[in-house]
Order: structure tokens, then C-alpha cells, then sequence
């Protein structure tokens, strides 16, 4: 039941921006599938796109062997979409806005009730409730609920995730993984770096192009260099300070409570008594470099730099 | 003023809307220059309290002081000496960059002399001394909150309230905004910062989490994570607001 | 399609906005213009000056004072008079009698009366002139017929047609039911329309399978109910409440109504399809169909006292012909014969509306 997603040499431009930039790639049936990047990346404009809200200026999408510009009716059929903004009625209740949803597709709430159980269950205590009323994370089951109230066989998210707080975002996609196992096909867009773990595999997307394809495993398996991350007492000064002890040392960004950079020339044992002996020059204090293993963010943030 | 000086304190703080306890008995002080993450899920209180804090709304009960005036009495006075800044609310998309400086800087009374000097000053620093004459709207969503931030600071505030500064910013241009902030504390402004990005709570110097209208947990990032036994600030915040 | 008619409305009867603009407004408009905004001849002061102070002047004084009209404010001396009690602005007219005005009019078959008139208020001023000289010529031409003698000069009188006691009240109903009804179905339509695009529920609709008619109709149906409803309301406050008759058939009115009614709709649904947010929906339609509809459209000014060019574009303003239709209704009492020209008209422009709008309401963002 599940479909299959195929785009070729996609471009979009709004008048003289180009939005997206020959995107081509393919899902597979049943894919929970990312789009990974920022705002401005181009990840809505290609939502749009796939559910033929917008045209292409040139190149195909296909779904299930389907043209999204000349048969976007079929299409639109076995579309779940659930747009960035939430797309809900807030001046209607929980139960409400299900029903409207549910009709507009021609079932009903009862009809569909197992597809949604398992989410509309944490929200049911408040279907008398005003959608406006409801948290950030309970609009977005809420939302979610209602894109798959009419059985889907794509479903198609735009930025569930953002502004979410990181506890309900968990949860939401703890609740995507059970829907894709009921054989849906999902596409989910996010500016979060680290839902990209969550997915089969991410696109990593930024300014309309797409920089990588594949697995999260395999994308951060083969980042470039080695990757270190450094802690010190002083961590303000530790980014200029890392800047200055060598040319291969690149990509220094801070990661939390460390900072992390990349070489690729150097020795790797010598890396360490390298870096932690210049810093102690430059007058920091419990000094701690070691290897590790690269997130999806750092290999965003390498591709972005390339 | 000296460094260990409380920018701002709250006692007792409470605000109710009707039976709801949206704020419930918070007890917290903020230092001078200091970088205080202020976390919590959705609908835990954050915004409520934050609203207060910058004289928008009125404490039900106990006492909220920032910059040395009180925020139910003084509400004037603390919008004076505050800025704020959100990814929902910044600049003016219709307006150039270069007004939209002139217009923050008029609402708070700032000479027209040290308006066109600290546009300058800015500009310069954000490379975007050729961009001065665009329209806010055809500047990309990162720079666009760095020149935000930068007018929140224009005023020189004691307090600079940074309500999810960050959202939907690549990670390059993020990094550089939290370049901006330490540089912003480091001349003595205090930076109050909501975010959801859990790695920027490691950025903090302190950081609370709030669940159900309480502070569950203030400390640095690093006696926090001592605290729940655990390694990522990430962890921490599951632990807590996962009720 | 009634899950569709349902939320939306939900949506009008949660908004306390909508409401008070779709029940309000209409109740408040018409107590308006009946009540407050009248320009009914009352109880109008006027000074008289009777240089004769006879049997003849007397009696047309009294009975100017008891038509209800006027309200003697003084009784001059001299003509020094005059000028002050207009500089007061204590009086709108004065009334001299020359001397010996029985005699006069006796022996010679004429007199005169002069009726001096504070213009500033040209309609007023107008009015008042009509009146007084209205009585003072019924009085004339009784007094000819009581004495047996032939009139000798041509007394001309005026008649008011289909609206005798001249309220004003006969003139404003066509008029506020017009605007109402474009309000309402104009207005609200495009705001409803804009107000999903705004909130980005507009995209998961168009994502579905609906078909743009019903979404379209889903979003009309109930705005074609509430502006009957008003339609309703307000003519029954015009009999009701200001006694005003209804001469034709209701059934034909009520059906001109909904075709109006229908076009104001596809009109509204037109202006949604062109702004991208509330605000420039309502912009749109209160600067570029209530206004225009208000003063252009003989409501409140005169078609035929307009320049050459506004009466052209008068001409193009529905709402001029659906006036036009309903007072012929309403206080002419006459058939469909004697407006099929306005009917044909204002039906073209509804097919053509409607045509358009079908064909603007975009499947897509673009």
C-alpha cells in the first residue's frame, strides 16, 4: 500500500530566486524519509511541489508512477499533508476539527478511528477543547492526526518539529515510527540536526540545493578528516585560540560544552599534544582533546563550508 | 556596578489566570553580564514569566525587580533599561535595515548622532555595511535575527530577553549568533535566552527548567547533568519535563 | 457538504467580531438612518414679519404653525429684524406679508409674501421653501373656491409621488439594505477566504480532493443564509418599526434579493482571490465596494446631480440597479415589466462574477 517518490532535475524559481536547484532523488516504498536543513533551504517549496500546490519550472516529480503536474488529482487523493503552520482550525475544538478534516476526504472520525488511535489517545481528554488552546506539542498530534485521518499512503510533513520542545518532539517521533510501520511512506522536514538519526534516510539541504543523500549512518561515516573535540576553562577564547595553532586545523564550531574541529593533514597522534600544548601556552586550564565520532551537524557543517 | 551584581531577582512569583497557576512560587536571581538559559516544554510557563519580566504583565503575587526597578511598579522604567527580541517578533520586513535601526533607536530616545554611529559601528561588525539600504524581507532569516539582536543591544540594556532566537537558523550562522551573545555579556548585558536547541543550553552560564509552572532545576549546565547522572543537557531536560 | 457548511458556521457564531457585524451593524444602520440621520421637515423655527396683521395673514400663519412643520420662534417688527435672527441662527426662515395683504389679494388677485431662507443647508433650505409654499398655495386656492372666485393667476403645486409625507426613512431602507447586503456577503466572504490563507489552513483544503466549487460554495452557503436573514430583519423594521409599507410583491423582492446577494458573494469570493491577507480583504472591500456603493450609487446623493464621468461609473456600480429595483418594489408597487432592464442586468454581472471567480480560485498557491 505503501507508494514510491521519484524527482528529476527539479528547479524552481520564484521570479529571479531560485528556490530549488536540480533536486533529484528517489524514496523508497515505505521510507520514513528527512529533509534536513534550514530555513531558506527550499524544504517547503518542495513539499509544495510534491503536492502540486506549486508548478515546477522545470524537471518531474512522480508518486506511485503518478505526474504531480497533469494527474495531481490522484494524487492529492492518497496525500497526507500536514503544512508548516499546523494548518489547524483554532477556533475549533479537537473533536471538531477532526471531523472536519475526516469529512472533507469523504470518511469519517469513527470510520478511520484505528488509523489515528494511538495519537488521538494522548489528545482525546481534550477533544472539547479549543485547537487554539491547545501546547505547542498537542496541536502538532492534533495536526497529525488530522492529515491521517483519511488513510494516506504518502504522508507528508513540513517542519512537524519546529518550536517544539525537545520532550514532545520525542515523543512525536517515537509516534512516526509506529505510523511507518503500518507500511506508510513519510517525508518530514526539519531544522533540527539531530532528528536526522531518527530517519531511514535524510537529504541534507540548504539554499535549494541538496548536499547529501543516504543514510544518517553512512553520511556520518564518511566524513572527511578526523574529528577531535576540544574542553578547556576558558571556552569564549578557545574558538580564536584553536584558529591560530595550525592551517589544518578547520572547521572549529562549538558543540555544546565542547568544540569540535576536523583535521586531515596532521598525524593523528600528534594532534592532541599538539593542540592541548598550544592551548596551555595561550593560558587555559584543564585542557581535554580527544577524538570523536562525527553528528550529522558537524557533516552539515562541513558541507555547508565546501 | 560591579560583576556580582543581581540584574535580576524574583521572589514568590506567582501568576494565575483564573484557576490555572501559569507561574508557580518562582525564586530566582540573574547576575550582570551573565548568559541564563531559561528552558522548559511548551505551555510550562516560559512566556508567562518572561512577560512579566519585561513589564508586559502584572505578577498575581510576590515580587519580580529587573534593573533595579520593580516590574509591577516601575513597568516605565524596566522597559527603559530592557531589550527583547524573538524569532516571531523582530524588524520590520518593509522597512530598510538602515530604518529599521533609525526607528529602535527612536523609540528609545537615542541621538540622532548616536543612532547613525552605532548603525555604523554595527554594520561593520556584521560584515553587512553594503546591505543598509535593502529591504528587511530580501535579507536571509540568519542575518536578519543577527541585526535583531543587535537592535534589541542598540540601547545598551541592562537585560536583553532572547525569546527561541535561534529557530529555523542554519547551524553556521547559529554559532555566530551565540558569538554575539557572549560578546554582548562580555561588555556587561545580561542575556535571558529561551531556546530548544538543547546543545545552546550547554552555551548558558545557568540555566532553569521549568515544568508546570515550577523551577525544577537551576544550575550550570555541567552540576546539572552531575546532578541527574547523565551526559548531554538533552537528558537532563527529558528527565525533568517528561512528566 | 454540510460538515463544510457546519465549521464555517462555527467559525461566525465563536467570532464576536463577525457577529456583531453581521447582527449588529444591520439593526444599527437602519435605527440610524431612520431615527438619527433624518432630514425630515419638523417642527422647523421660523420668524414671521406681518406688515398686514389681517384676517388672510392669520390664518396662513396658523396654518403653517399647525401642519407640524414649523414652530414659530418670534413674531417680527420691523425688517431690521431679519438679519439678526439669521445671524442668531435662531430661525431657518422668515415669512414677511407685505401691507395690506387681504386687500390686495381682494382687489388685484395677487399679493405677495416673501419667504427668506438660511441656505447653508441647500437640501434643508429646499425643502422648507417647498413646504411653506405648498401651504401657502392650498390655503390660496381655498380661500379662491370659499369666495367663488376664479383664480386668476396659475397656482402651481407640487406633489410628492410614492413617498407623499416625504420620509426620509422610505429613502434610506433601499439604501441600507443594499449596503448590508454587500457588506455582509462581500466582506465577510473575502475575509473568511483570506483569514484560511492566512492561517495556513487554506493549503491543507486545497491539498484535498475538494473541487474549488466546494470549497467555494462550503465557504457562501452560510453567508447566502445570514444575509437573508438580515434581509429579513430589516424589513420587518421597516414596517414595523417606521411603518413603512412594502407596495409589491415580497416574493419578487426577496428573490432579486438572493440574486444580489449571489453576485455581492462571487464578488467577495473574487476579492479574496486577489489579497493575500484580511487586512487587504477588507481594504479592498470597504474602499472599493462600500464606498463607492454609498456614494456612488444614488443612496445618499443623486445620481443625476453628479458629474458627467461618476454618473458613467455609476452605471457600472450593481448596486445602483438593485436600488433602483427595490424601491420600485417597495414603494411603487409595481411588477417585474417595469425593471426586467435593472433585473437583466444585475443577473449578467452575477453570471460573469461568478464565472470569474470559479475560474481565479486557485488549485494551487500560485
Amino acid at each position: 500500500m505503501s507508494v514510491k517518490l521519484e524527482i528529476q532535475e527539479l528547479n524552481k524559481d520564484f521570479e529571479k530566486v531560485k528556490a530549488l536547484k536540480n533536486v533529484s532523488l528517489k524514496v523508497e516504498p515505505g521510507e520514513l524519509f528527512g529533509f534536513i536543513g534550514p530555513d531558506g533551504a527550499g524544504k517547503t517549496t518542495l513539499f509544495r511541489l510534491i503536492t502540486s500546490l506549486l508548478l515546477p519550472t522545470s524537471g518531474s516529480i512522480s508518486v506511485d508512477g503518478l505526474d504531480c503536474v497533469s494527474d495531481f488529482k490522484k494524487i492529492r487523493n492518497l496525500t497526507g499533508y500536514m503544512p508548516g503552520r499546523f494548518s489547524l482550525y483554532l477556533d475549533l475544538t479537537v473533536e471538531e476539527n477532526l471531523n472536519f478534516y475526516a469529512s472533507i476526504f469523504k470518511t469519517s472520525l469513527k470510520e478511520n478511528y484505528h488509523l489515528i488511535k494511538d495519537i488521538y489517545e494522548q489528545i482525546e481528554p481534550f477533544k472539547k477543547r479549543k485547537a487554539g488552546d491547545l501546547s505547542g506539542g498537542m496541536k502538532q498530534k492534533l495536526a497529525l492526526s488530522c492529515a491521517l485521518i483519511h488513510k494516506p499512503k504518502l504522508l507528508i510533513l513540513d517542519e512537524p518539529t519546529t518550536g517544539v520542545d525537545a520532550v514532545s518532539r520525542k515523543e512525536f517521533w517515537e509516534l512516526l515510527k509506529k505510523m511507518q510501520k503500518t507500511g506508510i511512506t513519510i517525508l518530514v522536514s526539519t531544522p533540527y540536526m539531530d532528528e536526522a538519526s531518527l530517519c531511514d534516510r535524510v537529504a541534507l539541504m540548504q539554499k535549494g540545493e541538496i548536499m547529501a543523500v543516504d543514510t544518517p549512518e553512512i553520511i556520518v561515516n564518511s566524513y572527511a578528516g578526523r574529528l577531535w573535540e576540544v574542553k578547556t576553562n576558558n571556552m569564549f577564547a578557545l574558538l580564536s585560540n584553536l584558529n591560530e595553532i595550525n592551517d589544518d586545523i578547520r572547521l572549529i564550531f562549538r558543540f555544546g560544552e565542547t568544540v569540535h574541529f576536523t583535521t586531515t593533514k596532521l598525524e593523528e597522534d600528534t594532534v592532541s599534544t599538539l593542540v592541548a600544548s598550544s592551548l596551555k601556552e595561550k593560558g587555559h586550564e584543564n585542557i581535554v582533546v580527544k577524538k570523536t565520532v562525527a553528528q550529522i551537524e558537524d557533516c552539515f557543517l562541513a558541507l555547508m563550508e565546501e | 556596578m560591579n560583576k556580582e551584581e543581581n540584574i535580576i531577582v524574583v521572589e514568590n512569583l506567582v501568576k494565575k489566570f483564573g484557576n490555572f497557576v501559569a507561574n508557580d512560587n518562582l525564586n530566582f536571581e540573574v547576575k550582570k553580564g551573565e548568559i541564563f538559559g531559561f528552558l522548559g516544554a511548551n505551555g510550562a510557563g516560559k512566556t508567562t514569566a518572561i512577560k512579566i519580566l519585561s513589564g508586559l504583565s502584572k505578577p498575581t503575587s510576590g515580587k519580580a525587580i529587573v534593573a533595579g526597578f520593580d516590574v509591577s511598579r516601575e513597568t516605565d522604567e524596566v522597559k527603559k533599561n530592557i531589550g527583547y527580541m524573538s524569532q516571531r517578533f523582530s524588524l520590520y520586513d518593509d522597512l530598510t535595515v538602515k530604518e529599521n535601526f533609525r526607528f529602535y533607536g527612536g523609540i528609545y530616545r537615542l541621538s540622532n548622532k548616536e543612532i547613525r554611529e552605532k548603525t555604523e559601528f554595527m554594520l561593520n561588525k556584521l560584515g553587512m555595511t553594503d546591505y543598509r539600504d535593502m529591504l528587511l524581507k530580501k535579507i536571509p532569516l540568519g542575518w536578519k535575527q543577527k541585526l535583531a539582536f543587535s537592535v534589541a543591544g542598540m540601547h545598551d540594556p541592562a537585560v536583553v530577553f532572547l525569546d527561541e532566537p535561534t529557530g529555523g537558523v542554519d547551524p553556521i550562522t547559529r554559532r555566530q549568533f551565540w558569538e554575539m551573545i557572549y560578546e554582548k555579556a562580555d561588555e556587561g548585558t545580561t542575556v535571558f535566552v529561551t531556546t530548544h536547541y538543547m546543545d545552546e543550553a550547554e552555551y548558558c552560564q545557568r540555566v532553569s527548567i521549568m515544568a508546570e509552572g515550577r523551577i525544577e532545576a537551576l544550575d550550570t549546565p555541567a552540576m546539572l547533568k552531575k546532578q541527574f547522572g547523565v551526559k548531554t543537557m538533552d537528558e537532563v531536560f527529558v528527565k525533568i519535563a517528561r512528566v | 457538504m454540510w460538515p463544510f457548511i457546519k465549521k464555517e458556521f462555527f467559525h461566525i457564531f465563536r467570532d464576536i467580531r463577525s457577529m456583531v457585524i453581521l447582527f449588529g451593524m444591520p439593526v444599527a444602520q437602519v435605527l440610524l438612518f431612520g431615527f438619527a440621520i433624518t432630514t425630515d421637515i419638523k417642527d422647523v423655527p421660523i420668524a414671521i414679519l406681518d406688515h398686514s396683521k389681517d384676517h388672510v395673514t392669520r390664518e396662513i400663519t396658523s396654518k403653517l404653525l399647525s401642519s407640524g412643520y414649523f414652530k414659530l420662534e418670534s413674531n417680527l417688527k420691523s425688517n431690521d429684524g431679519i438679519g439678526n435672527s439669521f445671524k442668531r441662527g435662531s430661525v431657518k426662515e422668515v415669512i414677511v406679508f407685505e401691507d395690506n395683504f387681504a386687500k390686495k389679494l381682494e382687489k388685484e388677485g395677487s399679493a405677495n409674501v416673501q419667504l427668506i431662507l438660511d441656505a447653508s443647508e441647500p437640501n434643508t433650505a429646499t425643502m422648507i421653501n417647498a413646504y411653506t409654499t405648498g401651504i401657502i398655495n392650498t390655503h390660496t386656492m381655498q380661500m379662491m373656491k370659499t369666495a367663488g372666485k376664479i383664480p386668476m393667476s396659475i397656482i402651481t403645486e407640487s406633489k410628492m409621488l410614492y413617498n407623499p409625507e416625504l420620509k426620509s426613512v422610505y429613502m434610506f431602507v433601499p439604501g441600507v439594505i443594499t449596503i448590508i447586503l454587500m457588506l455582509v456577503s462581500t466582506m465577510m466572504t473575502s475575509i473568511s477566504i483570506t483569514r484560511e490563507k492566512e492561517m495556513g489552513t487554506m493549503e491543507a483544503l486545497l491539498v484535498s480532493p475538494l473541487k474549488p466549487i466546494q470549497i467555494i460554495l462550503g465557504k457562501v452557503i452560510p453567508y447566502i443564509l445570514l444575509s437573508f436573514i438580515n434581509l429579513i430583519v430589516i424589513l420587518l423594521m421597516a414596517r414595523f418599526v417606521f411603518g413603512m409599507p412594502i407596495q409589491g410583491n415580497v416574493v419578487l423582492l426577496l428573490l432579486e434579493s438572493i440574486m444580489f446577494i449571489v453576485m455581492a458573494l462571487a464578488l467577495g469570493i473574487l476579492i479574496s482571490a486577489v489579497s493575500k491577507s484580511q487586512q487587504q480583504a477588507m481594504l479592498l472591500s470597504m474602499f472599493g465596494l462600500l464606498l463607492p456603493t454609498i456614494m456612488l450609487s444614488g443612496f445618499i446623493f443623486p445620481v443625476e446631480n453628479m458629474p458627467y464621468i461618476l454618473q458613467l461609473i455609476s452605471h457600472v456600480m450593481p448596486s445602483k440597479w438593485f436600488i433602483i429595483i427595490v424601491k420600485a418594489i417597495m414603494l411603487k408597487g409595481v411588477g417585474i415589466a417595469y425593471f426586467w432592464k435593472e433585473t437583466l442586468i444585475i443577473f449578467g454581472t452575477t453570471i460573469f462574477l461568478i464565472a470569474m471567480s470559479v475560474k481565479k480560485f486557485k488549485l494551487r498557491l500560485e
